[in-house]
């Protein structure tokens, strides 16, 4: 990029100074305080709002900054701002909250593969660069760009891979979130050799990307690693069930930043290094958390294919019980202290109206009514929080898992609407089953339990839930929505 | 800009990402993945430059960075605007 100085007194300063001053690198500065000072924000709950409004200026003094200084081609790059505008605002707008998983995903993808696409550009850009007739054209792209031929080549490598990975593995996240794919992992035979062939062709296309000094006869180097990239993606992605994409789509968008960060390498621009890594080793960071509130690493959550067909854990004997919604009505109205665990059950059927509902009429009969949150119910951590919030759920009636542990066996009514894994009793008593270690909330402390269930079969993560067969659980078969509305109006006509 | 620097900018934005968010609340989770993804649009700059035309670039150049530039807005902005509206759910409850 050659530097066009914006006005003279710049000009004179740098005369003065003796350095190359570029003002769009302050713009760039401000713009990476923004972001910096955003995601700080974003960590703290009274401030996280005004956090993203921060960040979101930082973008938008990065965007204005860049069209003034290059001298924008209006026509095609503000006709792709509007053309992606559009569709952003429209489909962040229209989504609905218990969709959010997904959207988030999906946004995720396409920032992937724009930042393999920069990378890609960059190298067709050196493929045409004009030199003369028998010229060296990477010569006079490294004097022009002003960098190296290993580090060129290398980081848009990584840019590619990065980003194709980053693409696909997020598609296939949204698909499986979406439930347009199977969410059960999907595991064959020789599939880590393939898998570990695969990544070990991608890494090393980088040889002979550098080792061809002529650009054109290194060209299918590129090509290799974008096609092998996408392919990873898919196949790095498969085999982990839905219960696990909340970290993978953390994991996934620390991956899109680092790739904003590799195409700022290419392209020699610090506000994509600056902000690209922040996102990546942020996005690590909460990737870890993830895991940590799972009890698990993320080792076992990329290469286990948990939740796989074989792994179901024990045999449980014993049948589901199933009760009427009028029979469960009796009990609730007797119960002192009810206790609502909600899953993605909940999300699925736009259950948190009817569950705000119904909790305010047990409040009126008199009982305490406590939310039971555990840290990755749902299909992202927080999910839960966002829907009761929706619902306008007072806040401190949200209880985090460790604190209504303790008070469990207290508790008349423990009532599981749509949640399966995080309350599974296998995590603490049967070494044998996949999830065993994993932090649950204890409803099967609780005096009874009911569970609302669409039907009869295995959760999200394909395990048999021994909580249903206990003696005190009673199963309430149906809708989610239906059944609590059906509570809810129970109480109203006593 | 010299390699070196790059690196450099790159090490130091790398440490100060891990400790921004060293503690945070689960129920901001979401929200500051979604919050970070729009960050990483950023890659809408580098886009942007390469739509530029320079006068000697292939179209093919050109046609890579307007679907990069499509794509990367599509993040930016349905990232913060859905980032915006789970925000806009717990401040509301807080105002009560």
């Amino acid at each position: 990029m050659t530097s066009l100085p914006s006005n003279d007194a710049l000009a004179v300063m740098q005369g003065i100074c003796g350095l190359s001053i570029k003002w769009i690198d302050f713009a760039y500065i401000v713009a990476s305080i923004f972001f910096i000072f955003g995601i700080k924000m974003l960590g703290k709950v009274h401030t996280a709002r005004r956090g993203n409004m921060v960040s979101s200026i930082g973008m938008l003094i990065a965007v204005l900054a860049t069209a003034l200084y290059v001298g924008i081609d209006y026509t095609w790059i503000l006709a792709g701002i509007v053309v992606g505008s559009a569709i952003g605002v429209i489909a962040a707008k229209r989504v609905a909250m218990t969709a959010m998983p997904e959207m988030v995903a999906l946004f995720n993808g396409f920032g992937g593969l724009a930042s393999l696409l920069v990378g890609w550009a960059e190298y067709e850009r050196i493929m045409h660069f004009p030199v003369a007739e028998g010229g060296d054209r990477w010569a006079a792209y490294l004097a022009h760009a002003q960098t190296e031929y290993y580090f060129i080549n290398i980081v848009t490598w990584l840019t590619i891979w990065i980003g194709g990975i980053t693409f696909t593995g997020s598609m296939l996240a949204y698909l499986k979130l979406a439930g347009k794919v199977s969410g059960s992992p999907v595991v064959f035979k020789g599939q880590k050799i393939i898998n570990a062939l695969v990544a070990g062709a991608m890494i090393l296309a980088i040889v002979p990307q550098c080792l061809i000094v002529d650009p054109s006869a290194s060209y299918f180097a590129v090509v290799a690693t974008i096609v092998l990239s996408l392919a990873i993606g898919i196949l790095g992605v498969l085999p982990i069930g839905g219960g696990d994409m909340p970290v993978i789509i953390s994991l996934l968008n620390s991956f899109s930043g680092l790739a904003a960060a590799a195409a700022g390498f290419v392209i020699g621009n610090t506000v994509l290094i600056v902000a690209g890594c922040l996102v990546g080793s942020s996005g690590f960071i909460l990737t870890l958390i993830m895991c940590k509130a799972m009890n698990r690493n993320l080792y076992n959550v990329l290469f286990s294919g948990f939740g796989a067909a074989d792994q179901t854990g024990a045999k449980v004997e014993g049948e589901m019980k199933g009760i009427s919604v009028e029979d469960a009505y009796y009990v609730l109205e007797a119960a002192r202290s009810v206790v609502i665990i909600p899953g993605y059950g909940m999300a699925v059927a736009q259950a948190q109206h009817a569950v705000k509902e119904l909790a305010t009429r047990l409040e009126e009969n008199g009982a305490e009514v406590r939310y039971a949150i555990h840290p990755v119910a749902g299909r992202m951590p927080g999910h839960m929080n966002v829907l009761l919030a929706e619902a306008n759920v007072p806040y401190e009636q949200l209880v985090p898992m460790d604190e209504i542990n303790a008070s469990m066996e207290t508790v008349d009514v423990a009532l599981v609407i749509g949640a399966n894994d995080v309350v599974n009793p296998a995590a603490v008593n049967d070494p044998t089953s996949p999830i065993y270690g994993m932090p649950i909330i204890d409803a099967y402390k609780a005096r009874s339990v009911f569970a609302i269930k669409r039907g009869k079969g295995a959760g999200f993560s394909g395990l048999v839930n021994t909580l249903y067969f206990l003696e005190k659980t009673r199963m309430i078969y149906g809708d989610a929505k239906a059944v609590v509305g059906e509570l809810a109006a129970a109480f109203k006509e006593e | 800009m010299d390699i070196a620097q790059l690196i450099f900018i790159f090490t130091i934005s790398a440490f100060l990402g891990l400790e921004l968010i060293a503690k945070i609340p689960s129920q901001l989770q979401t929200p500051l993945m979604s919050g970070s993804n729009a960050i990483s649009g950023i890659t809408i700059v580098g886009a942007m430059l390469a739509t530029t035309a320079s006068g000697i670039d292939p179209t093919i150049v050109r046609v890579l960075g307007l679907v990069a530039v499509i794509l990367a807005t599509i993040n930016v902005v349905g990232g913060y605007v859905v980032t915006d509206r789970m925000l806009a759910m717990f401040k509301k409850k807080e105002g009560k």
